[in-house]
């Protein structure tokens, strides 16, 4: 690619840059914030038609610091603001991906990303299938969504169900600092667009990953894939919680719970909402033979309803009792000082266990 | 990207033509306008140009290829309509009276140049080089859009209005990261100046400073309501200055003009001075689309008044005039017309040959595990069906 601004030369700095990164941080903890930003990196080095723009990207590295330094390392034709206007940056990226880049895209927040809606769900998810597989638009929107961190309006919805909602978008969304990573560059790689959803609540968490190894692994190919294949968090054999996102950490905490008390519950990340991986959720479920689903969005005609739907349709015969939700509730995402109210947590998580019928 | 560099890009053209930046953003204090109705080269003092804003006439040779299309695009226009009548297309939305308007949008680009229409621009999108019946295929009720838009470098017509602006932005952009000399041509129309991806894609385009060329078909309504109540700005040209871009106002039925306008436009954006805001005085002499009717809120008179200005006898007269179209010239265009004509009624009088299965194929670039399922449901209803 001939840049038009002067930039450093990234092959360069990234074989010293990932060298010192290896030796200073083998044993080191990183953040979920720092695995994403990581593969952004790696992103733009693997692939020269990787851009990422979107506000406050550039210069400042994004309000949650996800495209920290990037521009400073990569130049302004990598990583770029824009105007301050989401359908116009869903729109932009549309057609550079029509003209053979792969545009990274940030939402600053999930609420504000409604402005961008007719572009995602006209455009974004039905040019391939327009112009009858002619045209794929492999671009990635970056949505931190959830709460959970004390935000205030619009600055904390589970919006994940409208996209999800709309044929020809991926709907993607990690749990964990490993599949930050890992999710990221499969979504980035994609030939289809994907709506990254990331837990703003986990930004900061921190596990023991040697992301040079994760990044040597995932570009040797031997990583396994992400895309449609749910992650048995934690084996049990008493009920499944299926979970995402931001309720995962929740799901293993009741887990952990219960567990004291001698229940053993199993707990599935699905991962991707789109596509669904029906082999996993349902393998799980008919071995134990209960489950409940846990999402901190609404539950209202949600991602979790239609999960309650599925295991009902396929394991049916192996139910014990009926399939349950503990979701948001359907209210406007409550101030700051109510949210705890509002969020499933492990209480209501085990007494919903308390429910599945165990005396029958 | 500063201010300062933003506002020196601007001076730099502006003094290219020996006017002020205000005086190069503005439009031109009258519309351009090269010929009179009736076909005569006005006066050059007539022409609406003045310093800074000067079109030099485009060849000859350029003039008979843009009125071949010209009368080409007619002949379609009509075809469709009839073909409509005859129930053998499902939709049209002609641009009777604007092919002028749809002719020079296309002409003016390269080869590698791209086109983002709206699905009143089939004629733009025919004289990009789209064969006749990929260019009608959704008109006759198909799911898709009927052609590769990398073949043609032409984006799918678009239905939701000025969403394509952005995708033109985009494809300039990508264009521009690389070093290329790609320009683009986005159209849409009066009524869709109100939307607000029309004013998204004028400011990241200025802001980018990206080689696109706005180009608005004020054709005065849009589908009933007249312009009056979509916009209270002085003209759609002027708000390219808002912007930090130039507009300029054209006669949309005088080929000529807007071959010069559109021409200088194209030169000025493959040049680096960012993009531009063409509007296009038309008028949309049919309905809506067949399923309109435009005498619920204009009046006939309204409607014969603008036969008068009618782009296609405009061109043929100046043409006539000046030695240029002979007989036998004239003789080829109307079977070059003729014969495209011919295509689409044979084509339209054939069924569609669409299998149902294919609308699970292109959903995503490898199907899914649930639309495999859903796949085999229908081809399972199917199989039924036959037995």
């Amino acid at each position: 690619m001939t840049a038009t601004t002067s930039r450093v030369n990234p092959n360069v700095s990234d074989a010293t840059a990932r060298a010192a990164a290896q030796a200073a941080n083998e044993n080191q903890p990183v953040t979920f914030g720092k695995a994403l930003n990581t593969a952004l990196a790696d992103a733009l080095v693997a692939n020269d038609s990787v851009v990422i723009f979107g506000e406050d990207v550039g210069t400042l590295g994004g309000v949650f610091r996800i495209t920290d330094g990037l521009t400073e390392r990569f130049g302004t034709d990598r990583c770029f603001d824009t105007p301050l206007a989401e359908s116009g940056i869903v729109g932009m990226a549309i057609g550079m991906a029509i003209n053979e880049m792969r545009p990274v895209i940030e939402m600053q927040f999930d609420a504000f990303a409604y402005p961008a809606f007719e572009q995602i769900a006209s455009h974004v998810a039905k040019m391939h299938n327009r112009t009858r597989g002619n045209v794929e638009l492999p671009m990635v929107i970056r949505i931190p969504y959830a709460g959970g961190v004390g935000g205030v309006e619009h600055h904390c919805d589970s919006s994940e169900a409208y996209y999800a909602h709309t044929p020809g978008l991926k709907v993607f969304t990690p749990a964990t600092v490993k599949d930050a990573y890992l999710m990221l560059r499969e979504a980035i790689d994609s030939p289809d667009p994907v709506v990254f959803f990331e837990p703003k609540k986990l930004y900061w968490s921190k596990e023991q990953v040697d992301l040079a190894a994760l990044a040597a692994e995932y570009e040797a190919k031997r990583a396994a894939r992400t895309e449609g294949s749910a992650r048995i968090a934690r084996a049990g054999s008493d009920a499944t919680l299926i979970t995402y996102g931001p309720s995962v950490s929740t799901a293993m905490e009741a887990a952990k719970l219960a567990a004291e008390e001698g229940i053993s519950l199993e707990v599935i990340d699905i991962r991707t909402i789109v596509p669904f991986d029906d082999e996993t959720v349902c393998a799980s479920v008919r071995k134990t033979g209960r489950a409940i689903v846990v999402a901190e969005a609404q539950g209202f005609v949600s991602v979790a309803s239609e999960i309650v739907a599925r295991v009902q349709e396929r394991c049916f015969h192996s139910l014990a009792a009926p399939v349950l939700r503990v979701t948001g509730f359907d209210i406007p995402y409550p101030a700051p000082t109510l949210e705890k109210y509002n969020l499933p947590s492990a209480e209501r998580i085990l007494d919903a266990v308390d429910q599945l019928q165990w005396e029958a | 990207m500063s201010t300062e560099a933003h506002e020196d890009r601007i001076s730099e053209v502006s003094k290219k033509f020996g006017i002020t930046p205000e005086d190069y953003m503005l439009p031109a204090r009258h519309m351009i306008n090269l010929l009179d109705p009736d076909g005569t080269l006005r006066e050059q003092s007539d022409q609406g140009t003045e310093p800074g804003h000067e079109y030099p006439l485009p060849s000859p040779a350029e003039l008979m290829d843009a009125y071949s299309a010209l009368a080409v695009g007619r002949r379609v226009n009509d075809q469709n309509s009839a073909l409509v009548r005859q129930g053998r297309m499902a939709v049209y939305p002609s641009s009777h009276g604007q092919e002028a308007c749809q002719v020079a949008a296309s002409l003016c680009l390269e080869a590698g140049d791209w086109l983002f229409p709206t699905y009143r621009d089939t004629v733009a999108v025919l004289t990009k080089g789209v064969a006749p019946m990929e260019v009608m295929t959704s008109f006759r009720g198909e799911w898709h859009c009927g052609y590769d838009p990398k073949a043609y470098n032409c984006a799918p017509m678009s239905t939701p209005l000025t969403t394509q602006l952005l995708h033109a932005v985009g494809v300039a952009h990508a264009a521009k990261l690389r070093g290329e000399n790609t320009v683009v041509v986005a159209m849409c129309g009066d009524g869709a100046t109100s939307e607000g991806d029309f004013h998204e894609a004028l400011n990241f385009a200025a802001v980018f400073k990206l080689p696109v060329i706005f180009f608005v078909q004020n054709n005065k309504y849009a589908i009933s309501v007249p312009l009056a109540q979509q916009s209270a700005a002085p003209s759609l040209a002027h708000k390219a200055v808002g912007y930090g871009m130039a507009g300029e106002r054209v006669d949309g039925n005088d080929l000529m003009a807007l071959m010069a306008v559109m021409g200088r436009a194209v030169r000025l954006a493959r040049e680096g001075n960012g993009p531009l805001l063409i509007e296009a005085h038309t008028y949309r002499m049919q309905a809506h689309t067949n399923a309109d009717d435009d005498k619920r809120y204009r009046e006939d008179a309204e409607v014969k008044g603008w036969i008068a200005k009618d782009p296609v006898t405009r061109m043929q007269a100046y043409l006539d005039d000046a030695g240029l179209l002979t007989e036998a010239a004239q003789a080829k265009i109307t079977e070059r017309a003729e014969s495209v004509a011919k295509k689409l009624r044979d084509g339209m009088n054939q069924d569609a040959d669409t299998p149902p299965s294919e609308l699970f194929e292109h959903v995503f670039a490898s199907k899914t595990t649930q639309l495999a399922e859903q796949q085999a449901l229908l081809a399972d209803e199917l199989a039924r069906e036959e037995a």
